[in-house]
């Protein structure tokens, strides 16, 4: 269209999509996507002899006509927020990151690990030091992936997909061996998680009787600090520069190679974070099935979220909401919570597809812009 | 416990014909991978497509006893994926590497829930039974590994040759190859990029949908959640590993399943390595090949990019 002159101009013409002033063009788009998806569901739940209108209503009243479900749809944002901002980072680099999942195993091993071995430390001590391991832990695993394309260009997708299998076996290694709760042996269920963690590494409730705790609140200040660190700071600046072009950025003197890894060990930081925060938090423990799809999960909050980390709260907690509004709606007309699954693949699908009207749209704009 | 009865000869006939019939999902998965790779076009959803495959295999072989029908029936659910795949990535151009997570989400949904809707309890088929080829299955060893299989698996192996064939002696695979390296030239030609990337997803995904079908039919004779367990992502690796060319790919599927029977005999024979460890090694040693022996030299030039007129 207007790239008539020489074919460098082609890359950076088709990102685009990543201006950001015209917000309501952007929120617009996604939230379509998503009504789209959840017509598709709709029509699923007809097709199971459901009444579609009772089980979205049974959804919204799941989250909004109590308390408790509300509080439960900001436990799970929580999660899917700190994968997210990960997400937002390498994106940013056009490094993908599938690795969500053995990242936040890593992380919520490590936090387990760490916090039962040296259970004497105050908390004052204890609580920071753990989220620290388990962000390097998961930023490890991020690490790997990262350097192996950094530097002997692997398909960074493929390694990380494969770190979630090695992340899930030595998981289950280990809460087979090592880490298994000593009174679930000495009961004799040989239970398949941990001891439970030390009191004073947990995290503060925010609202009594409810798992709502101090964990929504680090990641939101997170997620202001990776706004800041991504726009605001010449690391977070050249991050962009690789991902947006990474020929002009090398040209320019950028080392492409290191933001690619940092970039990448970010990310699995953030989703190890993640892992942390699921065992101090929620669970005060490690249980099997630690990640609950949030490594997944978050990869869609972060791109319904325009790959912004403040937009990623929202998007955030709109998942988190649909994920609660799953379970009410399985109780309320029997069709399985996979169904919401579903919907999320879609909207997946829907979002990444409607990102070609955005890119014409804003192929317009520059056009129009230069004609003035 | 002999621990040592892996190393005596009904030991080693035993780890390796089942390092061959265990290769066979990976076979379908990543053959047909790599005819839609060989395309420019990366479909991380294979896992997605395998599970709807496995799925849909199983149902109909439970509700009517007909294994062909489900064979069937698990090609036309790929075909049906592989054009939502087609229409998201080829179409509308999307980020692949996203767009097929996003198909893999929507397979491991959908099929639980049609799962726990129509079945419910894990509950077990008769698929296809071993069939010992006459003369060559008589062969000591090699028949015993290679030749007492069932149908799916002798099929897995025939599409290797049949794959290359495709790929590099018909016209189809020739433009193929190259609306995967260079779109543009291949447009200025005549080729239509998009007709050419619509068949080979599809062709990869109804491949991708036989794959489910013989895990279901032919390994586990069973369908439960999830029960690919993550093939179809090693299939996607097992394409890099092989270079895009079908004979390696096989290679790389043996290596792959030698280890995994490998480690299912320890499991079986208690060997004091503990078996969680050993079901790390695969992973492991595809991300140390994939890190040493990876070449560019073979990669489709415009993999994992979208083709648009005008844009190089």
């Amino acid at each position: 269209m207007a790239s008539p002159d020489s074919p460098g101009t082609a890359q950076p013409h088709r990102r685009l999509t990543l201006d950001w002033k015209d917000v309501s063009f952007r929120v617009t788009l996604p939230l379509l996507a998503m009504l789209a998806a959840m017509l598709i569901g709709a029509g699923m739940l007809i097709l199971l002899k459901a009444n579609a209108l009772t089980a979205y209503g049974a959804m919204l009243a799941g989250v909004f006509g109590s308390v408790y479900g509300f509080t439960q749809s900001l436990v799970k944002a929580t999660p899917l927020l700190l994968v997210g901002l990960g997400i937002c980072i390498s994106f940013r680099a056009s490094v993908i990151n599938i690795g969500g999942e053995g990242q936040i195993i890593v992380g919520a091993l490590m936090a387990t690990w760490f916090s039962l071995t040296f259970r004497t430390w105050p908390g004052w001590l204890l609580l920071p030091s753990t989220m620290t391991m388990g962000f390097l832990a998961g930023a490890a695993w991020g690490f790997v992936p990262g350097i192996l394309k950094a530097r002997l260009s692997v398909n960074e997708i493929l390694t990380t997909i494969m770190m979630n299998a090695i992340g899930l076996q030595l998981m289950n290694l280990l809460l087979r061996g090592p880490l298994i709760d000593p009174d679930g042996v000495k009961a004799g269920t040989f239970l398949h998680q941990s001891e439970r963690l030390p009191e004073q590494v947990w995290l503060p409730r925010l609202v009594p009787q409810t798992s709502l705790h101090a964990g929504l609140i680090i990641a939101v200040l997170l997620a202001i600090a990776v706004y800041i660190f991504l726009w605001r700071t010449t690391i977070g600046y050249r991050i962009r520069a690789v991902g947006l072009n990474r020929e002009a950025s090398r040209y320019s003197g950028i080392n492409v190679p290191f933001y690619q890894t940092l970039s990448l060990t970010l990310s699995g930081g953030f989703a190890g974070l993640a892992g942390v925060v699921e065992v101090i938090g929620v669970q005060h423990r490690l249980l099997e099935g630690i990640t609950s799809g949030y490594g997944f999960s978050g990869i869609v909050a972060a791109l319904f979220g325009g790959l912004h980390p403040l937009g990623t709260i929202p998007a955030s907690w709109l998942f988190g909401s649909l994920l609660v509004g799953a379970d009410k709606m399985q109780r309320a007309v029997q069709v399985p919570s996979a169904l919401i699954d579903t919907v999320l693949g879609l909207i997946v699908m829907f979002v990444v597809g409607s990102a070609i009207l955005s890119r014409r749209w804003a192929n317009r704009r520059a056009v129009t812009t230069q004609g003035n | 416990m002999t621990e040592t009865s892996i190393f005596t000869l009904p030991g080693v006939i035993g780890v390796l014909s089942s390092a061959v019939r265990l290769a066979t999902p990976y076979l379908f998965a990543a053959v047909g991978e790599s005819i839609c790779q060989s395309s420019g076009v990366l479909n991380l959803g294979v896992d997605g497509i395998m599970l709807m495959g496995a799925y849909v295999a199983f149902v109909v072989t439970l509700f009517t006893g007909n294994v062909w029908l489900a064979v069937l029936a698990a090609m036309v659910v790929g075909l049906l994926m592989g054009l939502l795949m087609s229409v998201i990535s080829v179409t509308l151009r999307a980020e692949q590497g996203i767009s097929g997570i996003g198909l893999y989400m929507f397979g491991l949904g959908l099929s639980s829930l049609l799962f726990k809707v129509t079945v419910g309890t894990v509950k077990t088929v008769v698929g296809f039974q071993p069939i010992k080829i006459p003369v060559l299955g008589d062969i000591p060893v090699a028949g015993e590994i290679l030749f007492q299989q069932s149908l799916p698996v002798y099929a897995a192996f025939l599409l290797v040759p049949l794959a290359w064939w495709f790929l590099d002696r018909t016209t189809w695979g020739l433009k193929i190859k190259a609306v995967g390296h260079t779109p543009a030239a291949a447009d200025s030609l005549g080729v239509s990029v998009l007709r050419v990337r619509y068949v080979a997803v599809c062709l990869g995904a109804i491949l991708a949908g036989l794959a489910g079908a013989s895990l279901s039919l032919a390994m586990v004779n069973l369908f439960q959640e999830n029960v690919t367990a993550g093939m179809g992502f090693i299939a996607v690796a097992l394409v890099y590993f092989g270079g895009w060319r079908p004979v390696t790919i096989m290679a790389g599927a043996l290596l792959f399943s030698f280890m995994n029977a490998l480690q299912l005999w320890m499991q079986v024979l208690a060997v004091k390595i503990p078996s969680d460890l050993a079901v790390m090694l695969p992973y492991l040693l595809t991300i140390a090949v994939l890190a040493v022996a990876h070449s560019h030299e073979r990669e489709p030039m415009a993999l994992n990019r979208p083709f648009e007129r005008g844009e190089h």
